[in-house]
């Protein structure tokens, strides 16, 4: 995917949201850290842009809820979660940029849970390669793009990788 | 980059890189203890023992809340209530918890090297929480973390340690771990607190505080250990107060917007006046909210680490 796909992907994606919700009333859009905190903020504005009015949107770092801790080397040092808002009665669109096990979301949901007892967890994916390992699936999607297991599907956003791209990659091990 | 050792005995051994990546890692704790539920389960299922010789009450607390806060067990072992007491060595005793399966070992000891030498027989992550006159590299990093939240930044600054140098291992963490990072160290005592040869470790020594604050962005005021002070190692307390106390008069000498910080507990009056511990210039109870994401960082990077 290049820079107008991504963009088109999202501008359908918030389309897709406000419909279903019927408007932006008790929503909030929730990233996870790192690309899905750069593509969350991106949605608000889309929303904003086309409603009017501005959707609150915080970020969560999933780290020390992964399944994984203590025996996978983590790639980055942990970040802040940053929910500058009540989520209680709220409905979340969590927003990630690949789903691919669901173990991230499980994460995620857990996270959530433990701030309050939010309406409604909806996700919505930029890219949807498929291999799920747990019983997760994605309300809102971008593109989905089968892939094998010996690839890595990577989403590359400008204001983190200077660039908006989709690529796929074979996987270094 | 990566946690590379399985304990944490000494700020020393670390590089700036080390030190940086626990400072990083402990932002991210401090949040997680303003939420209402302040509880991850970054280390569930972990047992962690804390294993303390000498009384504590800051450092075991903010231990025992940082594993909670990670969702470790816990459990609390005061040694006069071990076998210790009847004859067993402390080697054997260490090994006994072990075999029920331990994760870490956060001991804290009179003698230096104690945490050294457990580490070498144990396969569990051994956390120094202050040996002897040696180390405290907990307190040191919380410190750094400290100064770095106020200021900023760490590198460029000018830290004066006023007090019991000699006997102090939280200032010995603290030299390591301020001169890595590059900031400027200054030492402030009577010589008779000033061990020989502590040029060495990059800091310059002076013996009178007037001198020494001036310029200073950080005063770091050391507790006098009054129940280490059996050789007359000055006059009195009352001339030490004079001559080394920290009061917001003296305050003034020191650069404009300078912090001050003390470990805890404090001799009020003696080192440090109430008017300055109590002052808008003072972070000691940042230091001690900040203790308990740094501990977290800690714990939660040395059991990162196991395979």
């Amino acid at each position: 995917m290049e820079s107008q796909d991504m963009e088109r992907a999202l501008t359908r994606i918030a389309h897709e949201i406000l419909e279903r919700n019927k408007g932006i009333e008790d929503l909030v859009l929730i990233g996870i850290k790192s690309r899905g905190e750069v593509l969350a903020e991106r949605l608000a504005a889309k929303i904003k842009s086309i409603e009017g009015n501005a959707v609150p949107f915080g970020a969560l770092d999933i780290t020390f809820y992964r399944d994984d801790a203590g025996t996978h080397k983590p790639e980055r040092a942990p970040e802040e979660t940053e929910l500058p808002f009540d989520i209680n009665k709220k409905k979340i669109i969590l927003v990630d940029d690949v789903l691919y096990t669901g173990r991230s979301a499980r994460a995620a949901i857990d996270e959530i849970i433990d701030f309050g007892r939010p309406t409604a967890i909806q996700l919505a994916v930029l890219v949807d390669r498929g291999h799920r390992e747990f019983p997760i699936h994605a309300d809102y999607v971008g593109k989905n793009i089968p892939s094998s297991l010996k690839e890595e599907v990577l989403v590359r956003v400008k204001e983190k990788d200077g660039v908006d791209e989709v690529v796929i990659a074979e996987r270094e091990s | 980059m990566s946690w590379r050792t399985k304990d944490l005995l000494t700020l020393e051994e670390l590089t700036a890189e080390e030190i940086t990546l626990i400072l990083d890692t402990a932002s991210s704790f401090k949040e997680v203890s303003t939420r209402s539920v302040k509880k991850v389960p970054a280390l569930r299922g972990r047992t962690v023992v804390l294993f303390f010789q000498e009384p504590s009450t800051r450092t075991r607390v903010s231990f025992e809340l940082a594993a909670k806060r990670m969702s470790a067990d816990i459990l609390n072992i005061q040694t006069s209530s071990t076998s210790l007491v009847k004859g067993e060595t402390l080697i054997d005793t260490v090994k006994t918890l072990e075999s029920m399966t331990i994760d870490a070992l956060v001991v804290r000891h009179s003698c230096s090297g104690v945490p050294q030498m457990l580490s070498d027989v144990l396969k569990a992550s051994v956390i120094n929480a202050g040996d002897g006159s040696h180390e405290h590299p907990t307190q040191g990093l919380l410190d750094l973390f400290t100064i770095r939240e106020t200021k900023g930044k760490i590198e460029g600054l000018t830290v004066t340690i006023v007090g019991d140098v000699a006997h102090s291992r939280v200032a010995r963490s603290n030299i390591h771990g301020l001169t890595k990072l590059g900031a400027k160290v200054r030492v402030c005592a009577p010589p008779t607190l000033i061990p020989a040869g502590i040029e060495r470790m990059g800091v310059t020594v002076f013996h009178d505080l007037d001198q020494a604050l001036e310029g200073t962005d950080v005063v770091y005021v050391l507790r006098l250990q009054l129940e280490r002070q059996k050789n007359n190692l000055f006059p009195t307390i009352r001339e030490y107060s004079m001559l080394y106390g920290v009061t917001n008069e003296r305050l003034k000498l020191a650069k404009k917007g300078a912090i001050v910080m003390h470990p805890g507990p404090m001799n009020r009056g003696v080192e440090i006046s109430s008017g300055v511990a109590d002052g808008p210039a003072s972070v000691i109870d940042e230091q001690v909210t900040n203790g308990v994401a740094a501990r977290m960082a800690v714990l939660y990077l040395l059991q990162g680490e196991k395979e």
